[in-house]
């Protein structure tokens, strides 16, 4: 009898509101934030530079799965699972690739030259602003649909509401998770996981002990370039492919990154989550879980239809607020990363 | 024929050379200690060495090998670790991956040298889960000589490793560095404080302005007048 009594007295509409608008939204943003500050956070704590082309590399990553999914569009029914997800491999791997051909043709020539961080910066930003020229080339500007058939949709009924979770999101959240578990067995017990580490701590002493820094940096742009490819894609199955998908994940992406601290891949990650969660909890809108509170509200106190912190279009700022309130209170993060 | 012979080496940072003719010869199973004033070029003589930066001039043997301009990951194979000066450890990574760095190169089963390690350095035993970066500064002394250890070099460069320790761990430094040579391991190392240093040198080499300036057994070093008076701060002490 207690139970359900307890369970009365809760408010279960706002509840599964609340679930639906910031738990799930925030998870799905933040393991979007994660997967593409991962791998940016990797090379630039090893290349002691910020890869402004990591965004694009989501782009392009999410592009060559489009292709893969429009070439062979019947391949998901074959396994249960949505084509472009199926295809998710292949486009990591082909990302990668591009990846390194992208730093032995633009980064390596002036790596070579001994230059300051800001030199290499600048350049990635060229390189930022190709991959956008070239996919614009390519594709075009409309947004396209990763889906060849319908969204699979679960309802998750509790107390009379439901729960609801696309398939995309859920992939993307198991995806995440299975992919973090893999990057840190990679990165606490493999040799070159090690190394990795090594060089990010310490450039010169991992050279001088004999680390391949050649090698340790092909693997980082591996590990970068398919987890990029990966975030862009789950992204453009959860919402819609868009050429300018990436321009509106780097801020966020650099944020969680020092948030988290430059160099630490957990720090990326805790840092994409909570970006994600901040930005969803700023534009929610509170009033409807101060309605139950309604009745016990002086007379004069009119609730407002729409309680937000920032209005949906400028979510953009959240990060920003982000990015300069941990830069002047902690600026190495919450992992101790780099000050840079 | 002598396990690491440098000579007349010539070497800067790109613009004027710092090393103006350094002449070092260090038999197998010697200790070699480099002294000298600030700037004489006694740490730029290591780095020449191990290839972090260019020899313009000079030649550089070791175990029979040209080594000179060699690139660092082959003077490792050799049989070469450097220990800088500073900075000597991965600070994030924990005292046991710190150790496993060293032996990189290594294909084959090494955990054996590790035990080795905790037994030259038995602090570290006990704190081999912990960051590195998180020790005091004479136990992360010990973790980058233990890092340079895991290759099992012929000849170890150390580069001022009682830097800024307090004299307990200075001493247990230079013990360890007795204890290291005696198990085989040849030593060159530069010191500050250099009469400490002499005092355990089979070999002593006294630097100024990128120089040689006396050569001789650490022992003949300490008790010439001219080297004391000049380097070592005062008349020799008998």
């Amino acid at each position: 009898m207690e139970n359900i009594g307890l369970l009365s007295a809760l408010p279960i509409n706002e509840l599964v509101f609340f679930i639906n608008k910031v738990v799930i939204a925030g998870l799905i943003i933040g393991s979007i934030y994660a997967l593409g500050a991962v791998g940016m956070t990797l090379a630039w704590g090893i290349l002691r530079f910020a890869n402004f082309a990591h965004g694009d590399l989501m782009t392009l990553g999410a592009f060559i799965a489009f292709m893969l999914t429009m070439a062979m569009p019947g391949l998901g029914a074959y396994v249960g699972l949505p084509t472009a997800f199926v295809v998710l491999p292949i486009a990591m791997a082909v990302t990668a690739f591009v990846t390194i051909f992208i730093d032995r043709t633009f980064y390596v020539p002036v790596r070579k030259t001994n230059p300051k961080p800001i030199t290499l910066v600048i350049a990635s930003f060229g390189v930022m602003l190709m991959l956008q020229g070239l996919i614009r080339l390519f594709f075009g500007t409309a947004p396209r649909q990763m889906y060849v058939g319908p969204k699979e949709i679960y309802r998750i009924p509790l107390a009379g509401r439901d729960i609801v979770i696309t398939e995309p999101q859920v992939l993307l959240i198991v995806f995440t998770a299975v992919a973090i578990v893999a990057l840190h067995l990679f990165l606490t017990r493999s040799r070159t996981g090690k190394a990795m580490r090594a060089m990010s701590d310490n450039a010169d002493l991992a050279r001088i002990s004999g680390i391949g820094t050649a090698h340790v940096v092909r693997v980082t742009w591996i590990i970068a370039g398919s987890l990029a490819a990966a975030g862009g894609t789950l992204l453009a199955m959860d919402v819609s492919l868009k050429p300018d998908l990436s321009f509106n994940l780097l801020l966020p992406i650099v944020a969680a990154i020092i948030v988290g601290g430059i160099g630490q891949p957990y720090g990326a990650i805790v840092g994409g989550l909570i970006v994600g969660f901040t930005e969803t909890l700023a534009v929610f809108n509170w009033a409807i879980l101060l309605r139950p509170l309604k009745p016990h509200m002086p007379d004069w106190l009119e609730l407002p239809a729409s309680l937000t912190f920032v209005p949906t279009e400028y979510k953009i700022v959240v990060p920003f607020v982000i990015l300069v309130a941990v830069l002047i209170w902690r600026p190495n993060g919450i992992f101790r990363g780099r000050v840079l | 024929m002598s396990l690491l012979s440098m000579r007349d080496i010539h070497a800067g940072y790109g613009g004027a050379n710092i090393l103006n003719g350094v002449s070092i010869e260090v038999e197998a199973h010697e200790i070699g200690v480099i002294v000298g004033p600030n700037g004489a070029g006694k740490s730029t003589t290591l780095k020449a060495l191990f290839g972090l930066l260019t020899v313009s001039q000079g030649s550089v043997t070791f175990d029979g090998k040209d080594v000179t301009n060699a690139r660092p990951e082959n003077l490792v194979r050799a049989g070469l670790s450097f220990v800088p000066q500073e900075f000597n450890v991965f600070p994030t990574m924990s005292v046991r991956e710190n150790l496993e760095m060293g032996a990189y190169t290594r294909r084959d089963d090494f955990r054996h040298l590790i035990e080795k390690i905790f037994e030259y350095f038995p602090p570290l035993r006990e704190k081999h889960r912990q960051p590195a970066g998180e020790l005091s500064g004479g136990q992360r002394q010990m973790v980058a000589i233990g890092r340079a250890l895991m290759m099992e070099p012929k000849l170890l460069l150390l580069d001022e490793p009682t830097a800024g320790l307090s004299p307990r761990y200075m001493g247990e430094i230079f013990e360890r560095v007795i204890a290291i040579n005696e198990a085989g391991v040849g030593i060159l190392m530069v010191e500050q404080n250099a009469r400490q240093a002499l005092a355990i040198a089979h070999k002593g080499f006294v630097l100024a302005g990128g120089k040689n300036s006396f050569t001789d057994t650490g022992r003949a070093l300490l008790d010439n007048p001219e080297v004391a008076e000049s380097f070592l701060g005062g008349g020799a002490k008998h």
